[in-house]
This record gives C-alpha cells, structure tokens and sequence, in this order.
C-alpha cells in the first residue's frame, strides 16, 4: 500500500515538474522535433492499418446489425460516429501506447541503469527538461493528428466496404457519415487524444526513470508501462466520454 | 603524455568565491530501504587536496560520491561545497553548482546516442558555446586523455579504458573546481588502470584541481600517493630524501567501513596506523 502511494506521488511529482518545466526556459526545440518525427510520423503506418481495417471491419459488421431494423443506409452514420467517438481515439492511443510508451520506458530505463541520467544531472541538465517535456510535447501534439488521420481513413475504410462489398450507394455513405457528426462528437475525439498522449509520455517516462535491476528491470518496465498506460487510457476514455455527454448531452 | 591541460579551457562558469575547505560533510547520514549505508560520516576536504575513499564493497563510497554532487540527498546532517549548504539546495541551483563540479562515473555512463565528441562537449553545448570553440576545447580535452583519434567514434566501439578516459575528458573539458572519481579504475587491467591513475594524478598536479576518488585498489592509491605527474618525465615516484619523503601532502585518505569513518588522515598515519582492521584491509 505504502508503496503504491508512494509511486501515485512520485508520478504526480514528475508530471508536475514537466509541465512546469513548460513554462520556463529553456525549451529543447530539437529534441521536441526528433521525437515528434519519431512519435509522429514513426507511428504512421500503423495508425494507417488499424484505422482503416477498424473502418472496414465496422462497416462489415455493423450491416448485419442494421439490416434487421432496415436501417443499412445509416452504415456511414453509425461508422463515421464510432471512429470520431470513439474507436478512432483510443485505438489510436492504444496503438502509440504500445510503441512508444514501450520505447520510451525501454530507452529511458537504460539510461537509468547504465547511470546516463546521473550523468546528466550531473552535467548540470535536469532528465525531465531534456527527455521527459520533449516527449510529452511531441506526443500530446502529434497523437491529436494521429488521431484525425485513424477517423478519415477509418470513414473511408468503411465506405470502400459498403460500396464494393455490400453494395451501398458512395455517396449516400458519405452523406450520411458527415450528418450525423455534430460540433460535440468531433470535440469529444478529438479532447480524448490530448489525455492519451499525456499518458502514454507520462506513464511510458515515469517507468523508465524508475527502472532498476538491469537490463531485466529494463524489460518488466517496459511491459508496466504498456500495460499501464492501457488501462488508464481505456479508464481516461470512460471519465472524458461521460464529462462530455454532460456537456453537449450525445 | 601531451603537454595541455584542461586547465588551460576557459572554464564556462566563475570559479565559486568561498572560504574553508571546497567539501565539508558534517554527521551525514543515509539509508536505503531500511538499511543504513551512511551512519554520521564527517570529514572535510581542503583545497587543492585529493581525498582517497578506500573501503570493502557496498560501504557506501559511491554513495558519498553521489551525496557530494547533489545527486543523493542525506537523511540527515549537513554538506557544504564551495562554502555553500547543498542538502536545501532547490535543484535548480544545484544544477548551477554542478558547473564546477566534474564527475567521473564508475562504468563511464557515456550517452551512448552521440559520439564522442558530443559527449565530451555535452556541457559546451548546454552553455551554448559556439561550436568552433566547442570543437576546439574537445581535441584539447580529448589530447589531455590521448584520444583525438576517437573523436568521432561512438561509445559502444571504445574499449572499457578509452570509455574511462573519454569520461575524464567529458569531466574536466569546463575546468572544474573540483573532480569526483567513481572507482575510475575499476574493472580495468592493471596497464589501462596505470593509465587511467596516470591521467588523474595529471589533472592534480598540472590543474591542482580537488579531487575525491573512490577505487578498490590500494595499488592505484598508493601510486598516487607516492608519484607525482611532471609534463616532461610523465609519472615518477617522488624522491625520499627530498623535502616531501616520498609522499605527496595533498594527498589524503578516506576509509569506511560498516558507514563509518574508520580512518581519515595523510598517507603517513595511514601506513603507521595501530588499528587492526585497517592493517588486515591494507595487507
């Protein structure tokens, strides 16, 4: 119990420190940009995958679902809502989760145990200004985009289904998908990302400057904070989904 | 051994302006886990002066070493460095006060992301030091550990003694007012071990910087007690019929045991010491 405490307070302290360390100088611009490219554009292609095949799968099983009410034309509709909602967001998250708060937590942790981060404390650089702000920054900032890109090529993964293997009408897909999204939907998608990425650098740095016991501490932080930052994003979802209902009431 | 110093880099930060010895630790103490490492250690460590740490594994003689640079903080009692209480330090200033400080870790810990260059002039770097001064500080530094030729290597292709001496070049490439070896030899054959001795007794007397150095060989302890660094000789033992009696007097030794200050005194007490644990260690 203590311990759990005590790592809930550790965290706090660290997310603390980087998002102060936010308003102060100095910023490390380049650092910022690397990992936004690592982050970022690194995780294109699977963001690219599991948006498009969720996209198709959605629209593929969805039909079955709709035909018993005779409601097949709303395919694009009930698509279009689940990816900007809801799928688009934390499978996106949970996708950048398991590459980069693995990567983060793995790289960090070596730096931990092979003492590179004394190392730079004692050169005078603070760990969380250089290595955990710039992730933070770069994942929060790219993972909203990340997200828009699973949402579009989701809508389009489920309208290449509906035309060419259901036989829906393209633009009656279409149509109905832009309609049904409300100012609400697309603000509560496109909130969700902002805390996943929070989490996933903040989880994914905290393990690695945590790590202890070599290369095998390496490796269980790596899975802690993988499995970690899943649950909490799922959680986080939940909590964000139902402030939001609150708010624009859908 | 080539002739330049660190000394002769502009160093990046003033020299700290104090009076009294450069550390002072006074009844520190430290435990982790519920098991004291540290238990009520003073000593202070004058200017000019290189203070040996010998003592058995798990001590706590690394750990004094991370105490004295800030990187640990004491459970209890007060560290002074440069005249200046740490242990209340925000951490923010420590970094400043880490500019004169020089640190050189037990396994290196090079980044092992940049070369050795970058790794050298990480600090140049962080100072925003234009890079033709920058690049021109690493050879020097890189010349003082005889490792020019590595310049653009990566970490992961040097040897555990090239790593060692990039280490040093990476701790004293600002001048700093006082230098922290984490067993610098450790680990080392006993030739590279010379060298790496060699180095460090070269920075004591060409920069006359302080130093702590913590090392589990008394061969290496006694070599720098008993040699002194000369530009044009290298290494050589210092004359017993001379005025210092074949020791040199700013050199001093630590020794813990079980957390504690077993002994703390010149070379002289040392090997004349009655106490019979420090005879059995030192046997």
């Amino acid at each position: 119990m203590k311990r759990t405490v005590l790592a809930v307070q550790e965290y706090a302290v660290l997310c603390g420190a980087a998002i102060g360390d936010l308003f102060t100088p100095p910023l490390y611009w380049s650092d910022i940009f690397t990992q936004m490219d690592s982050i970022g554009v690194g995780s294109m292609p699977i963001i690219l995958l599991t948006g498009f095949f969720t996209g198709c799968v959605l629209s593929l099983q969805s039909v079955t679902a709709l035909q018993e009410f005779g409601a097949v034309s709303k395919t694009g509709s009930l698509v279009a809502l689940s990816m900007v909602k809801e799928l688009g967001p934390v499978l996106t998250g949970l996708m950048v989760s398991g590459r980069n708060a693995a990567g983060m937590a793995s790289e960090l942790g070596s730096m931990k145990v092979t003492e590179q981060l004394d190392a730079m404390r004692a050169l005078g650089t603070d760990p969380i200004r250089k290595l955990v702000l710039p992730r933070l920054v770069a994942t929060v900032f790219m993972l909203f985009f990340l997200t828009i890109v699973a949402d579009a090529v989701g809508i389009c993964g489920g309208a290449l289904v509906a035309v060419n293997l259901l036989g829906l009408n393209a633009t009656a897909y279409l149509h109905s998908s832009y309609q049904s999204l409300v100012y609400g939907d697309v603000v509560q998608g496109l909130v969700k990302p902002l805390f996943s990425g929070f989490i996933i650098a903040t989880v994914g740095c905290y393990f690695g400057m945590k790590t202890t016991g070599g290369t095998q501490g390496v490796g269980r932080a790596t899975t802690q904070a993988v499995v970690v930052s899943s649950v909490f994003i799922i959680i986080v979802d939940f909590l964000v989904s139902r402030a939001m209902i609150g708010i624009f009431g859908r | 051994m080539s002739d330049e110093t660190a000394s002769t880099s502009a160093a990046v930060a003033e020299p700290p302006e104090f009076t009294g010895p450069v550390v002072e630790f006074k009844d520190v103490s430290i435990g982790f886990d519920g098991k004291q490492v540290l238990n009520g250690i003073s000593f202070a460590v004058e200017r000019g002066e290189t203070l040996i740490l010998l003592g058995p594994a798990g001590t706590g003689k690394s750990v004094l070493l991370k105490l004295a640079n800030g990187l640990l903080g004491p459970d209890s009692g007060s560290i002074r460095i440069f005249g200046r209480e740490i242990t209340t330090m925000p951490e923010r200033e420590l970094y400043e006060l880490r500019a004169h400080i020089g640190m050189v870790f037990q396994e290196s810990a090079l980044f092992d992301s940049m070369t050795v260059e970058d790794n050298v002039a990480y600090r140049l770097h962080e100072e925003r030091v234009p890079e033709d001064e920058a690049h021109a500080r690493v050879v020097e530094a890189l010349k003082f550990v005889e490792l020019e030729h590595a310049i653009d290597k990566f970490p992961s292709e040097l040897s555990g003694g090239m790593r060692r001496r990039v280490s040093i070049a990476r701790a004293i490439i600002t001048g700093p007012d006082l230098i922290l070896y984490d067993s610098p030899t450790g680990g080392l054959d006993p030739i590279t071990s010379t060298t790496i001795i060699e180095l460090v007794m070269k920075q004591r007397d060409v920069s006359h910087t302080t130093s702590l150095v913590v090392t589990h060989r008394l061969q290496d302890a006694f070599t720098m007690a008993t040699h002194r660094y000369d530009a044009k000789e290298g290494m050589r033992l210092i004359p017993k019929d001379g005025p210092e009696r074949g020791i040199d007097a700013g050199t001093k030794f630590l020794m813990l045991n079980d957390g504690q200050v077993v002994f703390h005194g010149t070379t002289e007490q040392l090997v004349h010491t009655k106490d019979p644990w420090i005879k059995e260690f030192l046997s």
